[in-house]
């Protein structure tokens, strides 16, 4: 995970400082996640028991469901994409300040689950970037959070000298934020969804 | 059967076609040039007052030699009976019907959809335009038999399509009320809103804006 910098001197007191810093900074944003939820079918009702007093979700410090992006740290693509919704939730991403993570709720968002056709973007990380992928459908409360506790990990383990890790990646001249052969591969049909057109 | 079908042959001879009753339902077939005619007395009429349009929607069938066929779901609110309208468009000619905007507004949203699912044109309507897919959505007509069901392009071509379609490109600046002081946006903003103007889709390698 530590790519070590090269301007980084590498003596024993600043190696000792950097990791309490990062501990520090990392202990903080892994605790205070701010969601922005993006629910768009199923998978959303399953996020709201998640949030809900049962499971409440508050207790991993995401009491605050930011609505705005421009304060939220960890965008949760909860129900599937649709190719319309697909600039909308580029432009989400795109408004959330750095640090920021994605959970991708769900087999629609991550794989486009058993809406392989003409309509449904196939994985939201043919659009965005995405750092937790959570099965299922929908997945259980319990399964979105294993998958929250899976990105508090991931966020433990980063370190500021790291500086690629927040840097954007705008989309290119082509408007895509892939080479192109990338997200045909991506999408590629796969299990049942490899029959589907086959006529009865 | 529905009485009203006895009034419909009565008033309108040779323009039903057909009728038959299917699942308690009954349904009408109507001459394609006069159902706009029809519709209009169905709602107009005391004794039949069909005064609420439940429905605007299309069928292709499997046999492709038979017509697509668009359907009328009426209902009387007052009388509490239900009807369904039908009109035949051979597939060989072209296929657009009188829009039924001017008898019940509601029909505006269902004739679009019509429109953007099978590319049925309406005869008058204000404002045909797709509704479902996007507006720069270049791929054909989904619900139709020849469509593929992952449709025609690559899916990164689709993707390309999509992320280029501007959300907002359905208001032109003036209508965002920021046209007078749009000189002062940042320049990304203002490329932002630039770009992917209605019914324009970026060419792959020309870049964007
Ligand atoms: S994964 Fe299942 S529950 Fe979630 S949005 Fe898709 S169909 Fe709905």
């Amino acid at each position: 995970m530590k790519t070590v910098s090269p301007h980084g001197s590498e003596n024993w007191l600043t190696t000792k400082m950097t990791s309490l810093v990062d501990w520090g900074v990392n202990w903080g944003r892994a605790n205070s996640l701010w969601p922005m939820p993006f629910g768009t079918a199923c998978c959303a009702i399953e996020f709201m028991a998640t949030a809900a007093s049962r499971f409440d979700l508050a207790r991993f410090g995401m009491e605050r469901m930011s609505f705005s992006p421009r304060q939220a740290d960890v965008l949760i693509c909860a129900g599937r994409l649709p190719f319309k919704l697909a600039p909308v939730i580029r432009r989400i991403y795109d408004q959330m300040p750095q640090p920021k993570w994605v959970i991708s709720m769900g087999a629609c968002a991550s794989s486009g689950g058993i809406f392989d056709n003409y309509a449904m973007v196939q994985g939201i990380d043919t659009v965005v970037p995405v750092d937790v992928y959570v099965p299922g459908c929908p997945p259980r409360p319990e399964g979105l959070l294993y998958g929250i506790g899976l990105l508090q990990k991931k966020i433990k383990g980063e370190t500021f000298r790291d500086a690629a890790i927040r840097e954007e990646h705008p989309l290119d001249r082509r408007g895509l934020s892939m080479a192109p052969e990338r997200i045909d591969e991506l999408s590629e049909p796969f299990g049942n969804s490899v029959h589907q057109t086959r006529s009865a | 059967m529905n009485p009203s079908v006895a009034a419909l042959r009565e008033r309108f001879g040779g323009a039903v076609t057909r009728s038959f009753e299917s699942c308690g339902d009954t349904i009408v077939h109507v001459d394609a040039t006069r159902a706009i005619e029809i519709l209009r007395w169905l709602k107009d009429t005391p004794g039949q007052d069909y005064n609420y349009l439940a429905d605007i929607t299309a069928v292709e069938h499997r046999d492709g030699e038979r017509p697509i066929e668009i359907v009328y779901e009426l209902f009387s609110l007052t009388r509490k009976v239900p009807l369904r309208v039908k009109v035949e468009l051979p597939k060989a000619e072209e296929l657009a019907v009188d829009s039924a905007v001017p008898i019940w507004a509601g029909a505006n949203w269902l004739e679009r959809e019509v429109f953007d699912m099978f590319g049925v044109t309406f005869r008058g309507h204000p404002d045909l335009r797709r509704i479902l897919m996007w507006e720069t959505y270049a791929e054909g007509y989904p619900l139709r038999k020849d469509f593929p069901l992952r449709g025609r392009f690559s899916r990164s071509e689709q993707v390309r399509q999509a992320l280029n379609a501007n959300p907002e490109a359905h208001y032109s600046m003036e209508e965002l009320a920021i046209a007078n002081v749009a000189h002062e946006l940042p320049a990304e903003i203002r490329d932002r809103l630039a770009r992917g103007q209605r019914g324009v889709i970026p060419d792959p390698e020309g870049g964007r804006g």
